[in-house]
C-alpha cells in the first residue's frame, strides 16, 4: 500500500462525512415524525403558551439573570479586592465566602436563602421568595466571579499603577479608573460565560416556591407540560434560551476581536 | 508636620542616608544626595548598581529601609506626608512609557488633572494640548497609544507628567526601550526641558546626553555613589577605578 500520506489524509476526511451523513440519514428515518409534530412541536400547544411563556417567562428568566449578575459583579469586586488586601482578616473572609458558596450546589444556597435563613435569623428577606432567590444568585455568581476579577486586575502590568500613583492618583483612583477598566477587557470571555451559567442557573428558582406571575422560562414551561400533557412548551423553552444566549456569545466574541485590534 | 509648607529655600531634593533592602539583599547602603532647582542630575553605572532604585525611592515607588528623603523640605519618608500631594509635584518618565492603553492619548494626559487637581474638561484639555504642543505631538491628541511609535509614546509620557506642573522630573532610562532611530526624538525634548530650567534626575545609559546637557553626573556601583562632578570631567577623567572600567566598557 504506498498511498501518499495526503491521499490518506483525505481519504480520513471522506470517510468522516461519510460516517456523519449516514448518523443523520439513520436518524431521520428511525424518527416517528407524526408523534414529534403533535408531542414536541405542536401548534395549538405553542399557540397557548404564547405570549405568555415570552412575556411572562423569558421576561422573569431575563429579570433575575441581569439582577443576580449586577449584584453578582459589585460583590465580586468587593472580594477580590478584599483577596487582594494587605489585611489578613479581609483575605480570609474572602477565601471562605468564595469557597463555600462555589463548593455547594446553587440549588442549596437558593434553598437556603429562601427557607432556612428566615427562620433560623427571625428575618423576612425583602421582596419574598423571588427575593430571596436573587440574593442567593448574588451570593452564588460573586464567588464565581470574585476569582475572575482577581485574575484580571492581577493580569494589569504593574507599570500602570506605578504610572498612575506617580501623577498623584490614590490607590482607589488608581484602581477605579487604570487597573480595573484593563482587567475587564482581559475577563470579559469568562464573564460572559458565568452570565450564561447564572441564565440557566435562574431555573432553580423554583425550589423557593414561585406564583404564576414570577414563573421563570423553565418553570413556566414545566407548568406548560403539565397542563397539556405535551412538551412542545420544553422545546420553546429552550429555543428561547439559545435566542438569549447564542447572540450573546457571538457578541463577545466580536467585542474580542475588537479589542485585540485596539491594544 | 504639615505636608503644604513647601519650604522654598530647601533643595528640590535631598537624600540623607537611603538605604534599601530586599530581603537579605542591600540594594542601596547608605546615599546621600542633594539637587538643587535647575539642576540636571544624570545618573550612570552598571546594571544592579541601584540607580533605578534610587530614582523610584524619591516618589516612594520604593518603600525605603532606612534614611530620609525630602522633597523640597518635605520628608517623604515620614508615614504622615500626604504622599499623593508630594508627588504631583514629582514627574516621572518610565522606560516602558507606561501610558493608559485604554485611554486616548487626550484622556492619558487630563486624568490626573481632572482627577487630582480637580480641572474641568476644557482647562484640562487646553493644558494637554500645550503640552502635546511642547513634545511635538499636537496632532496626536486622539490617537491610542498602541498607534504611535515607541518615541512618540515616550514623548506623551513626558507631556503627561508635564501636565501636572511638577517643580521637578524623574527619567528612569527613558531611551533604554527604544529602537536607536527614535532616541533621538525623545533626547531633544529632555534637553528642551533642560534648557527652560526643569529640574531633573536622569538615570541613563546616553553618554552624550549626559555630557552635554547634565549639570552633574553620578557614577553608581554596588549601592554607593562612588564618584560625582561636571559630566565633562568625569567621563574625560573618572577619578575611582571602577567609574574608569565601566567607562571603558560602554564608551
Amino acid at each position: 500500500m504506498a498511498l501518499r500520506k495526503r491521499t490518506r489524509t483525505r481519504v480520513y476526511h471522506y470517510t468522516i462525512y461519510v460516517v456523519i451523513i449516514a448518523l443523520i440519514v439513520w436518524a431521520v428515518l428511525a424518527t416517528d415524525w407524526p408523534t414529534v409534530a403533535t408531542q414536541f412541536a405542536n401548534p395549538e400547544v405553542a399557540m397557548k403558551m404564547l405570549p405568555g411563556i415570552i412575556t411572562v417567562g423569558l421576561k422573569n428568566t431575563l429579570l433575575f439573570t441581569i439582577e443576580s449578575f449586577t449584584g453578582g459583579l459589585i460583590l465580586a469586586i468587593i472580594l477580590a479586592l478584599m483577596k487582594l488586601s494587605s489585611i489578613p482578616p479581609f483575605r480570609w473572609a474572602a477565601t471562605i465566602w468564595i469557597e463555600f458558596f462555589r463548593g455547594i450546589p446553587a440549588l442549596m444556597t437558593i434553598f437556603g436563602f429562601a427557607l432556612m435563613l428566615p427562620i433560623a435569623l427571625k428575618v423576612k428577606i425583602p421582596g419574598g421568595p423571588v427575593g430571596a432567590a436573587t440574593l442567593a444568585l448574588i451570593v452564588v455568581s460573586s464567588a464565581y466571579m470574585a476569582e475572575t476579577i482577581r485574575a484580571g486586575i492581577q493580569a494589569v502590568p504593574k507599570g500602570q499603577t506605578e504610572a498612575s500613583r506617580s501623577l498623584g492618583m490614590s490607590s482607589m483612583k488608581t484602581m477605579f479608573f487604570i487597573v480595573l477598566p484593563q482587567g475587564f477587557r482581559i475577563i470579559i470571555p469568562p464573564l460572559t460565560n458565568e452570565f450564561v451559567l447564572l441564565l440557566k442557573d435562574t431555573s432553580l428558582f423554583f425550589i423557593a416556591g414561585a406564583t404564576p406571575l414570577t414563573y421563570e422560562l423553565t418553570t413556566y414551561a414545566r407548568n406548560g407540560l403539565s397542563t397539556y400533557a405535551n412538551a412542545t412548551p420544553m422545546v420553546m423553552a429552550a429555543l428561547l434560551y439559545l435566542v438569549v444566549t447564542i447572540p450573546l456569545t457571538r457578541l463577545t466574541a466580536w467585542l474580542e476581536r475588537r479589542m485585540a485590534r485596539e491594544r | 508636620m504639615s505636608t503644604d509648607l513647601i519650604d522654598v529655600h530647601a533643595p528640590a531634593i535631598d537624600i540623607q542616608g537611603l538605604v534599601k533592602h530586599y530581603g537579605d539583599n542591600e540594594v542601596l547602603k547608605g546615599i546621600d544626595l542633594t539637587v538643587v532647582a535647575g539642576e540636571v542630575v544624570c545618573i550612570i553605572g552598571p546594571s544592579g548598581s541601584g540607580k533605578s532604585t534610587l530614582l523610584r525611592s524619591v516618589n516612594l515607588l520604593e518603600q525605603p529601609t532606612g534614611g530620609h528623603i525630602f522633597i523640597e523640605g518635605i520628608d517623604v519618608v515620614d508615614e504622615d506626608t500626604d504622599l499623593d500631594r508630594v508627588r504631583q509635584r514629582i514627574g516621572m518618565v518610565f522606560q516602558q512609557f507606561n501610558l493608559f492603553p485604554h485611554m486616548s492619548v487626550l484622556g492619558n494626559l487630563t486624568i490626573a488633572q481632572r482627577q487630582v487637581k480637580k480641572r474641568g474638561k476644557a482647562e484640562a484639555e487646553k493644558v494637554a494640548r500645550e503640552m502635546l504642543g511642547r513634545v511635538g505631538l499636537a496632532e496626536k491628541a486622539d490617537a491610542y497609544p498602541s498607534h504611535l511609535s515607541g518615541g512618540q509614546q515616550q514623548r506623551v509620557a513626558i507631556a503627561r507628567a508635564l501636565c501636572m506642573n511638577p517643580d521637578m522630573m524623574l527619567f528612569d532610562e527613558p531611551t533604554s526601550a527604544l529602537d536607536p532611530e527614535l532616541v533621538g526624538e525623545v533626547l531633544q525634548v529632555m534637553r528642551q526641558l533642560a534648557d527652560e530650567g526643569m529640574t531633573m534626575l536622569v538615570v541613563t545609559h546616553e553618554m552624550g546626553f549626559a555630557r552635554e546637557v547634565g549639570s552633574r553626573l553620578i557614577f553608581m556601583d554596588g549601592g554607593h555613589i562612588l564618584e560625582q562632578g561636571d559630566p565633562r570631567e568625569v567621563l574625560a577623567n573618572p577619578q575611582h577605578p571602577r567609574t574608569q572600567d565601566f567607562l571603558s566598557r560602554v564608551l
